[in-house]
């Protein structure tokens, strides 16, 4: 769509505030409907029921011509810019919407499709992610290696004009209730690993796919593993080209450490950098000592952690689409995210006290400080570590000397590995 | 500062850099240390014709802008300043300068033309002695009689009292806060230098002894001030932030450079992950510094309901992570790091101050709070 033909962000910012506040429900005072790792007291069932509720919310959007703002409009988008999903961010505020289903869904699995899939693979995927009827998951991370994507050992051999997939993927968040995943598996084993990987894209709900779920340290049964037993892959799902996967998976990683600064989510300003300094507050004043001006001082870290972690992804996301900064300055906002958020938990936790550590069943927000802190590093681990981010951020943005690599020049089948350390 | 400046900005930044380089490179600002002044009255007059005092000012009243907020304009020149630990009283003119145009009225019209042009230094005197000490605590007692007005108390620390021809003193009357525009040759006034930890700055102990004035004096209305304090006190901070962020992008560009050049154990310091890692903290900080000021000026500039909020946000982040990040660079330094002929330490003495300047880090978390707690409120 032309600029001039775009409506502009004032008129649209009106028109969405007013089917927001028409058609969405407000949340109550002090709900939260963020996917924040939190316990929660749903069975199967209860949660399942969320999702397909967010699948409803999903279409509703779509039919009103809300959904995927950023996506071209011949792929069921509105061909928007990120500035209207800005505005429709600030409005969404204080209403429910379908949260835990945007990432990794609209990023990166559709921003993926989008960069690289065929005309084929966007109408026949995109339009249906828009309207809520397939919501998917990256089969990334492996037991063997998470930081070192590129070794992974799922394997893709091709039959014909199908691939049969074996291997195993793991900690993929919900995929127990997902549809779709994409995948990144070995085509080659006899050049150096970069250069012998290919993506998929397959359905999870399917015969030679095991999906077990994983509990967590909060009891939470969120992180899957699957097992890929000769799966069938037409080679119509294969996403770029053969063994040229980690063309994608750069940029598949990239779309990962925007966060939520990709213009292709859906993201309220209540989403705060985990919780952040008006929760906080709650916090301290449920523990009783909001006039205690060790807890204000710590209630405004969180706060400031927050807001500065909120201007920095803005900066970068703005750095990067002017060019003014390498893609790879993505890492900068999520490095921030991962020690604000991990700082956040432990302020939360020092602000509840000893009743973070041991609580009754009815006291509030304090008594969810302690299982919040035992799950503290999530936000420093799953996207790609923050040691990671550190390894891009010199190696890529400051162009510092790379790490020595013992496995960069020889064939993958060569590289020396350790057994599984989870079978 | 802003990733994208609109060509005049980047015209007015390129125009400063430049005088800023030629005028005072950084061996002139090393011999400036014995200098009672800190900076060359000439200098700043010169500064005063780039345009250095003007951006806070209105039309009307001689000022003008560059690109559409002067405030904005204001903390490009302030980082370019902090690039190079450069002096002159940038903050505290034109905090006065804005405050007078503002609310001088015609009484202050003199004074604001001379300190536009550069040929008066003014200043601020706001904070007080402990224990009155914390931010915002305002005790300097300010009395009408007849006539006149009278003030009582003690201001420290005041930049370039010593140099200043006006201060533009903030106390408390019966009616609230109130704020005054005193000559500092006026009878009971006396300023005592102070000694500082920055190169160039100046700072003094003000005392007001019963110090007279005609009653036209006073900057807008006794009593009335309160809002034009916290306008003030805004200001400041983000004119100094953009200086203090341009002192860390010195402060980390040249341990960058430092790190490719110097070896250790057969390999620059740059190879070691440990250290690479630092620099990726370091310069995330850097980027949230400069992101999150960047959003408090633009909330200023607009009088938007969350400037309070985005100021002390900018205060208490670049406070803490400007000095961690100019301690981290003389760590990565070594014994080099620690020394008076090296030129980090230019960079680190900025952040210093500045960071204790307006309100510590701690003071801002809580004011960070106090507004949270009202969001929470209302919402
Ligand atoms: C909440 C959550 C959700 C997740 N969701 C998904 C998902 O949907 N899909 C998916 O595929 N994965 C997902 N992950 C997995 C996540 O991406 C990996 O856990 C992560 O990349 C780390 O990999 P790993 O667990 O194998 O640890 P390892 O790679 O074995 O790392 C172990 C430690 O060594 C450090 N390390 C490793 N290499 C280096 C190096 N070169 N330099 C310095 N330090 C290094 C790491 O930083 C880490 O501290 C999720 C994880 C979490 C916590």
């Amino acid at each position: 769509m032309s600029a001039d033909e775009r409506e502009d962000v004032e008129s649209f910012r009106q028109r969405a505030r007013t089917w927001i506040r028409a058609n969405l429900r407000a949340l109550e005072p002090g709900e939260d409907i963020e996917p924040n790792l939190k316990p929660t007291n749903l069975t199967q069932e209860e949660e399942l029921a969320v999702v397909t509720h967010e699948r409803q919310l999903q279409r509703q959007l779509f039919d009103a011509g809300f959904a995927g703002l950023c996506f071209p409009t011949r792929y069921g988008g509105q061909g928007l810019t990120p500035d209207h999903q800005r505005a429709f961010n600030a409005e969404i505020g204080g209403y429910e919407y379908p949260a835990r289903i945007q990432a990794p869904t609209f990023s990166p699995c559709a921003s993926v499709l989008l960069e690289f899939g065929t005309e084929e693979q966007k109408l026949a995927h995109i339009p249906a992610i828009l309207k809520g009827e397939e919501i998917w998951m990256q089969l990334l991370s492996e037991p063997s290696s998470g930081s070192d994507v590129a070794a992974a050992l799922t394997s893709a051999v091709q039959e014909g004009d199908e691939w049969v997939l074996n291997g195993s993927k793991i900690w993929t968040t919900g995929a127990w209730w997902s549809d779709w995943g994409i995948c990144l598996a070995r085509t080659n084993w006899d050049v150096p690993k970069h250069r012998g990987l290919s993506v998929f894209i397959l359905p999870i709900h399917q015969p030679g796919v095991a999906v077990h779920r994983i509990e967590m340290l909060n009891g939470l049964k969120e992180f899957c593993q699957e097992f890929l037993t000769d799966v069938r892959v037409p080679d119509s799902d294969r996403i770029g080209e053969v063994d040229a996967g980690w063309t994608v998976g750069t940029r598949w990683m990239f779309h990962e450490r925007m966060l939520y600064n990709s213009p292709f989510i859906t993201v309220s300003p209540g989403k705060t950098q985990g919780g952040g300094g008006v929760s906080m507050v709650d916090v301290a004043r449920e523990a009783g000592r909001l006039d205690d001006s060790y807890v204000r001082d710590l209630v405004g870290e969180a706060r400031m952690l927050e807001l500065v972690g909120k201007a920095l992804q803005r900066r970068v996301g703005e750095g990067i689409m002017t060019g003014k900064m390498v893609d790879q300055s993505a890492a900068l906002g999520r490095l921030f995210a991962g020690a604000s958020i991990t700082r956040i938990a432990t302020i939360a936790f020092d602000i509840a006290g000893a009743t973070g550590a041991a609580w009754t069943g009815d006291e509030g927000a304090p008594a969810d400080c302690g299982t919040t802190f035992l799950m503290r590093q999530a936000s420093s681990i799953g996207g790609g570590t923050t040691e990671m981010a550190r390894n891009v951020i010199s190696e890529r943005v400051l162009k510092m000397p790379r790490e020595p690599s013992l496995d960069r020049d020889r064939a993958f089948r060569d590289v020396p590995r350790a057994g599984s350390t989870r079978s | 500062m802003l990733l994208q400046l609109t060509s005049d900005q980047e015209n007015f930044r390129e125009t400063t850099a430049r005088f800023l380089t030629g005028r005072v490179p950084i061996e002139q600002v090393r011999r400036l240390r014995d200098d009672p002044a800190g900076f060359d009255p000439e200098f700043w007059r010169q500064g005063a014709e780039l345009g250095w005092t003007s951006l806070l000012v209105s039309e009307e009243n001689g000022g003008g802008t560059i690109s559409d907020s002067g405030l904005v304009d204001l903390t490009v020149l302030a980082h370019e300043f902090g690039v190079r630990a450069a002096p002159g009283p940038l903050v505290p003119t034109n905090v006065v300068a804005a405050a007078l145009s503002g609310v001088g009225g015609p009484a202050h019209a003199a004074v604001l033309a001379s300190v536009l042009a550069g040929e008066t230094t003014a200043s601020w005197a706001y904070g007080e002695a402990a224990p009155h000490d914390r931010l915002g605590d305002v005790q300097l007692e300010v009395r009408v009689e007849g006539g006149e007005v009278v003030l009582n108390g003690v201001k420290r620390p005041v930049e370039s009292a010593a140099q200043a021809a006006r201060l533009l003193v903030t106390g408390r009357a019966p009616e609230g806060l109130t704020q005054v525009l005193v000559p500092t040759d006026a009878p009971g006034v006396s300023v005592e230098p102070m000694r500082t930890v920055d190169l160039t700055r100046r700072f003094g102990v003000v005392r007001f002894d019963d110090v007279r004035l005609p009653l036209d004096a006073v900057v807008g209305e006794v009593g009335g001030a309160a809002d034009q304090v916290e306008r003030q006190l805004q200001l400041a901070i983000v004119i100094m932030n953009a200086e203090a962020i341009g002192a860390m992008q010195a402060a980390f560009e040249m341990t960058v450079q430092w790190s490719f050049d110097r070896y250790s154990f057969g390999r620059p310091l740059a190879s070691y992950q440990e250290l690479k890692h630092r620099f990726a903290d370091m310069l995330s900080w850097l980027e949230a510094s400069h992101a999150i000021n960047d959003r408090a000026a633009a909330a200023v500039e607009a009088r938007s309901p969350d400037a309070e909020e985005l100021v002390s946000v900018a205060k208490a982040f670049i406070g803490t992570y400007g000095a961690e990040l100019a301690q981290d660079c003389v760590q990565i330094h070594g014994g080099i790091g620690l020394t008076y002929e090296h030129d980090l330490h230019l960079f680190l003495r900025r952040v210093t101050v500045d960071r204790a300047l307006y309100g510590t880090p701690a003071e801002h978390r809580q004011r960070i709070t106090t507004v949270a707690e009202h969001l929470k409120e209302t919402a």
